[in-house]
């Protein structure tokens, strides 16, 4: 109202503009967040719900005073310590089996010279390509014909023979490790092993930290694996056990419960990805880079 | 490099040889595998579950992938715009993704309850009387599709990562030639995207027939098989029936489809894909 006749009103600037540009996307993303962040906030609202407020209608969206007692209560009525200690038992020897065993496949294939090294690589590759499935009932008879169902093993040892994923991600970070570092090495007489483990290891340190992130919450969130191999409930993990509270007689369909075991299993992994985020959006934005 | 291609040969090429020839035979772990040919295959196409399951899988493919692509690239371009505080909503966008599984899983079933799941009391705010979800067979498979539509900040990074490869320089240019905000996305970003929409498309198709924690956890693939996932009805034949031969069927079945689907993408890639040599050649 208060620009004369003829000047550009502030939203047609280019300043104006932009401004205007930065509102929508933010209303855009708040939406958008708030779907994201609203099953988090139904989760925590239920566990900390005493039992007659589950199900009423209309809802009560904030309990008053929260009943913090869920979370013990699940810790009574099933083994849940039982559950942390075999997932994060299982989690731990996988990390340290993919990380020791692809860093090794993958100095190999960056600097060892060996007849039909490239050739095996892309055979590696594949395997990306391959649905689970195929490979599921062979290994399954395989490590029950040794006798390892119901134990962690078939769970741990693949690790140790490394995967593809990993092993293409360290290849390509070695690749752009100058050569020269381990040529001085050479001449004093290092043998592979020393140079892998002396130059490499310690100069790969970023692209190791994402693959520990990656196979941490990969494994911990692993469903399937544990669901087939695993039989006795001593040896459940969290996520086999979990699949099981719903009907339970211990759980059964105690909605609050269930929740509050849920809210507990969702911590470490996000405990994780707010310590080392940085970490997670790297092994995306390297997993793209090959696209 | 040895204990790399040792673990290919155990785990990978042997399995596969090993699941191909179990797919002849008709194996029950107890007693010793029969060769019965084709038979599998046979009853496989005859089996009214197997189409069934075909089925569910295709749609589900065929409606999360596109719409999951569609949605994540979308928001990668909103949280591609420069303002502060752009990086707690890539945080938040990403959350989903690393804990999804089984918690989170059951986490929708309750979101989903009919009653009084937070999805129906929202619709109930709005006037729209909310389906039953899980326990209806024509709304059990849209539940699952919008719970995967809840994980798609993986692809949305990979997305923002592309789009920040762009120069700003081609934008500037289309600008003063006078494009607006949709014909700058139209022309610039969409081709000099499209290679990482393929890799998307691809990796979207295989993570799509292999859906098996939330079909299992939510729906157990039910009701009355409406979620009954190709996965899942392998699930069922190996470890609950233990047909462990017609089970290596469904699962070369299932590679077939993957492979025959992704030199499809493959092949149609020069129509829409936009690579940096091809400029030279224009």
């Amino acid at each position: 109202m208060a620009t004369s006749p003829g000047a550009v009103p502030f939203w047609r600037t280019r300043r104006g503009q932009r401004r205007l540009t930065t509102i929508a996307v933010l209303v855009a993303l708040c939406a958008g967040a708030a779907v994201i962040l609203l099953p988090f906030f139904w989760m925590v609202s239920t566990a900390l719900k005493p039992a007659e407020q589950v199900y009423l209608s209309p809802p009560v969206w904030v309990p008053i005073p929260p009943r913090f007692e869920n979370a013990a209560e699940v810790l009574t009525r099933v083994p849940f310590n039982r559950y942390a200690l075999n997932t994060f038992v299982i989690v731990a020897m996988v990390m340290i089996g993919t990380l020791f065993s692809c860093s090794f496949a993958a100095y190999g294939f960056a600097r060892i010279n060996a007849p039909g090294r490239n050739l095996i690589f892309m055979l590696v590759l594949a395997t990306l390509m391959l649905p689970g499935a195929v490979t599921l009932v062979p290994t399954y008879l395989m490590f029950n014909s040794v006798g390892w169902v119901d134990t962690f093993l078939p769970l741990i040892v693949p690790a140790f023979f490394g995967n593809a994923f990993s092993i293409f991600l360290l290849r390509q970070y070695y690749l752009t490790i100058p050569i020269e570092l381990e040529e001085a090495a050479k001449i004093d007489g290092a043998s592979h092993y020393r140079i892998w483990w002396s130059i490499i290891l310690p100069l790969s340190k970023p692209v190791l930290a994402t693959i520990a992130v990656f196979t941490f919450v990969g494994t911990y969130n692993d469903f399937f694996t544990p669901l087939i191999y695993l039989s006795n409930e001593d040896n459940y993990t969290i996520a086999v056990a979990l699949s099981f509270f719903q009907g339970s007689p211990r759980i059964g369909p105690q909605m609050h419960l269930l929740m509050a075991a849920v809210t507990m299993s969702i911590i470490p992994p996000l405990l994780l990805y707010v310590a080392a985020q940085r970490y997670f959006v790297r092994g995306i934005v390297m997993s793209g880079i090959k696209g | 490099m040895s204990p790399a291609i040792l673990g290919l040969l155990i785990f990978t090429l042997g399995p596969i040889v090993a699941s191909l020839l179990l797919s002849f035979t008709d194996y029950n772990i107890i007693s010793d595998p029969e060769w019965v040919g084709l038979k599998n295959y046979v009853d496989m196409f005859e089996e009214r579950l197997f189409w069934q399951a075909l089925r569910v899988s295709a749609i589900y493919s065929v409606v999360s992938v596109p719409l999951g692509l569609t949605l994540s690239l979308g928001l990668a371009v909103l949280l591609n715009h420069a303002m502060r505080g752009i990086s707690i909503f890539r945080s938040i966008y990403y959350m989903p993704t690393v804990i999804s599984g089984v918690g989170v899983a059951m986490l929708w079933r309750w979101l989903f309850n009919a009653e009084f799941g937070v999805i129906n009391v929202l619709l109930d705010g709005i006037g729209i009387e909310g389906p039953a979800w899980l326990l209806d067979a024509n709304w059990a498979l849209p539940a699952l599709i919008i719970t995967s539509l809840w994980g798609i900040g993986g692809t949305t990074l990979i997305f923002l990562a592309g789009l920040q490869a762009i120069p700003e320089e081609l934008y500037e240019a289309a600008e003063i030639d006078g494009a607006g905000l949709w014909s700058r996305f139209w022309s610039v970003t969409l081709p000099l995207i499209s290679n990482v929409t393929f890799f998307n498309l691809v990796l979207g198709i295989i993570g799509a027939l292999q859906v098996f924690t939330d079909a299992f956890v939510i729906t157990r693939g039910g009701p009355n098989h409406a979620t009954l996932f190709l996965s899942v009805y392998l699930y069922q034949h190996a470890f609950q029936y233990l047909n462990m031969g017609y089970a290596s069927a469904i699962a070369w079945f299932m590679f077939f489809v993957v492979m025959l689907l992704t030199v499809l993408v493959f092949k149609s890639s020069p129509l829409w894909v936009y690579y940096e040599s091809g400029r030279q050649e224009k």
